[in-house]
């Protein structure tokens, strides 16, 4: 919908241009991202890759290592499918309908990205703790929301909910109101314009969120450490163990579990591109 | 308005029945209140739990004064760079139209999507002792794990998109022709940018230093993995935030807290306030 820019459509290495500063700006971008970013990424991989596959393996067979692989992409995975229930609610909320402090909710949204992680690991773990306001309520009716993998999820809720919002916002706010208006004079009730005819348009977007508060739940470890409890085995998440196998010095262990992390949240965000090539080629909606 | 019976008989097509409304508005107030206004609120409830005494008497312990002064001297050392650099990056990217350029911007984007603590890790393994580079330095002297430099390296990792991210699509939407135009009135490559870029792009630039900020001043994770916990030395505000809780010290916890929270409501408050009042200046890239 935005016009097109009137760029030449020829390609060598740089198109001609009138504008100075090309080489210095691309140097010096190029050589700040090679040495703050490039270089220590790859010693991760060159570490990784003088490990030796036995002792790659074992590291990985670990069922330490194994559960808190899992802890990790589990709970995650729950955040994220819990957020993208609430955060199109939330959306639909801040999009649709007009409420005094509208723009004040909206605003709070994004509190997840300015509040630093570990403040908010210490609120939530005193608020959903036993003897906490909500925990304390929680409890009553049987239910522990901290010291366990419910907590990591409640953190991983807070981190990842601005990614949903912000990401399904934009494209909520441009649907056309017409084809709605169509489905409703061809007979459509409500909730089958919103299901099919709004929720296919919306499908990429929401997918785009879901993975973006997916791959971050994956890697959060500030916010969760102080609701999780930390039990071996059973609360205790990948990054915390790389931060653990750190302060033993074991050095193989930590950059073998980073690799291993890098590597699935990687694939998995190449599959959702994919899914989302697809479904921008089938409904012709872009995310 | 949407109780007058008369509204409700022609509702548009094009909104739900008022009950459905009211019902999506309640959970969605409810789900907002739970996971972020009662966390945030918490904060300050907890600070001032002993009373306004207590609160003040955490800021004068001399290891939380020197957190503060470490958290200011690592993000006024690290915002500044990514402030240049991101603003190298953007005209680089968004001026011109050269080879690698989707690749370059994906590889920008990549501390978005490394665990914060993978992205300590990277600078133990490159500076730590069983690195080349860190026994090296060691000998000349120069400390990098466990001191200043590898908290500052590790800030500049994890905020490094942060300026670069707002600026490239702003820069982007707004085209080449005023630099062309100033530049065929005679004017030179700096002047053009001082004079006709950073004018139009101030307002986006401010935007990005103030998120980047807001995260170098915050960030835990990988700070936590390269600081080595040292009180008074090496210990931000988030690490010292840590070491106050797991000492039952609650009150100086959520003091330094409560500061870090407001720091983020500030934040939110101008971007907001941005967002207001320049919001087809900054928001144009938002909506790619």
């Amino acid at each position: 919908m935005n016009g097109f820019s009137a760029s030449s459509p020829r390609w060598r290495l740089k198109t001609p241009s009138v504008l100075p500063g090309f080489g210095l700006t691309l140097g010096f971008s190029l050589a700040y991202l090679t040495l703050i970013i490039l270089i220590p990424l790859s010693g991760l991989v060159w570490r990784t890759a003088s490990l030796s596959a036995p002792e790659f393996l074992a590291i990985l067979a670990d069922p330490r290592t194994l559960n808190a692989l899992k802890i990790s992409f589990g709970t995650a995975l729950a955040a994220a499918l819990i957020n993208v229930v609430f955060g199109c609610v939330v959306t639909w909320v801040i999009v649709r309908y007009d409420f005094p402090g509208r723009r004040i909710v909206d605003a709070l949204v994004d509190l997840p990205f300015a509040l630093p992680t570990a403040v908010a690991g210490i609120s939530l773990a005193a608020l959903y703790a036993p003897n906490g306001w909500i925990g304390h309520i929680l409890g009553l009716a049987g239910i522990k929301a901290a010291f366990n993998p419910t907590g990591i999820v409640i953190a991983l809720v807070f981190i990842g909910l601005p990614f949903v919002v912000r990401t399904v916002q934009p494209v909520m706010e441009e649907l056309d109101r017409e084809v709605e208006e169509a489905a409703a004079t061809l007979g459509a009730n409500r909730l089958q314009t919103i299901g099919r005819i709004l929720l296919p348009g919306l499908a990429p977007a929401i997918l785009t969120g879901f993975a973006l508060s997916f791959a971050r739940g994956v890697g959060e470890y500030g916010s969760v450490i102080f609701i999780a409890g930390n039990i071996p085995y059973v609360s205790e998440i990948a990054p915390l163990l790389i931060v653990i196998r750190l302060e033993e010095f074991n050095y193989a262990a930590a950059t073998a579990i980073a690799t291993i992390m890098l590597c699935i949240s990687f694939a998995m965000l190449l599959v959702i591109n994919l899914i989302q090539t697809w479904s921008r080629r089938r409904y012709g909606h872009g995310a | 308005m949407a109780h007058d019976p008369a509204t409700r008989r022609l509702r548009p097509p094009t909104t739900e029945a008022p009950f459905a409304r009211y019902a999506l508005m309640a959970i969605a107030f409810l789900f907002l209140a739970l996971f972020l206004l009662l966390p945030l609120a918490a904060v300050f409830i907890e600070a001032f739990r002993k009373g306004a005494g207590e609160f003040l008497a955490a800021f004068g312990d001399p290891d939380t004064i020197a957190a503060i002064r470490l958290t200011l001297l690592v993000a006024a050392i690290a915002v500044p760079l990514n402030l240049v650099f991101g603003v190298a990056a953007a005209w680089a990217i968004a001026k011109f139209e050269f080879k690698g350029k989707a690749f370059l911007t994906t590889l920008i984007d990549l501390p978005f999507s490394v665990s914060p603590v993978i992205s300590g890790l990277v600078y133990v393994l490159l500076f730590g002792s069983g690195s080349l580079l860190g026994p090296w330095l060691r000998s000349y002297g120069i400390e990098i794990l466990f001191a200043v430099p590898g908290i500052v390296l590790a800030t500049v990792f994890v905020t490094f998109p942060f300026v670069a991210r707002e600026l490239i699509p702003l820069m982007q939407e707004q085209g080449n022709g005023d630099e062309e135009a100033a530049l065929s009135l005679g004017a030179s490559g700096w002047q053009t940018f001082r004079h006709v870029t950073l004018p139009n792009i101030k307002w986006g630039l401010l935007y990005g230093v103030l998120l980047c900020n807001a995260r170098a001043m915050g960030e835990f994770g990988a700070v936590s993995v390269v600081s080595g916990h040292i009180r008074g030395l090496t210990n931000t505000m988030p690490l010292h935030v840590e070491i106050l809780y797991n000492e039952y010290n609650f009150v100086a916890a959520f003091a330094v807290a409560s500061l870090l929270a407001a720091l983020a409501l500030v934040t939110l408050l101008v971007k907001t306030l941005l967002e207001f009042h320049y919001g087809a200046e900054i928001a144009a890239g938002r909506k790619h």
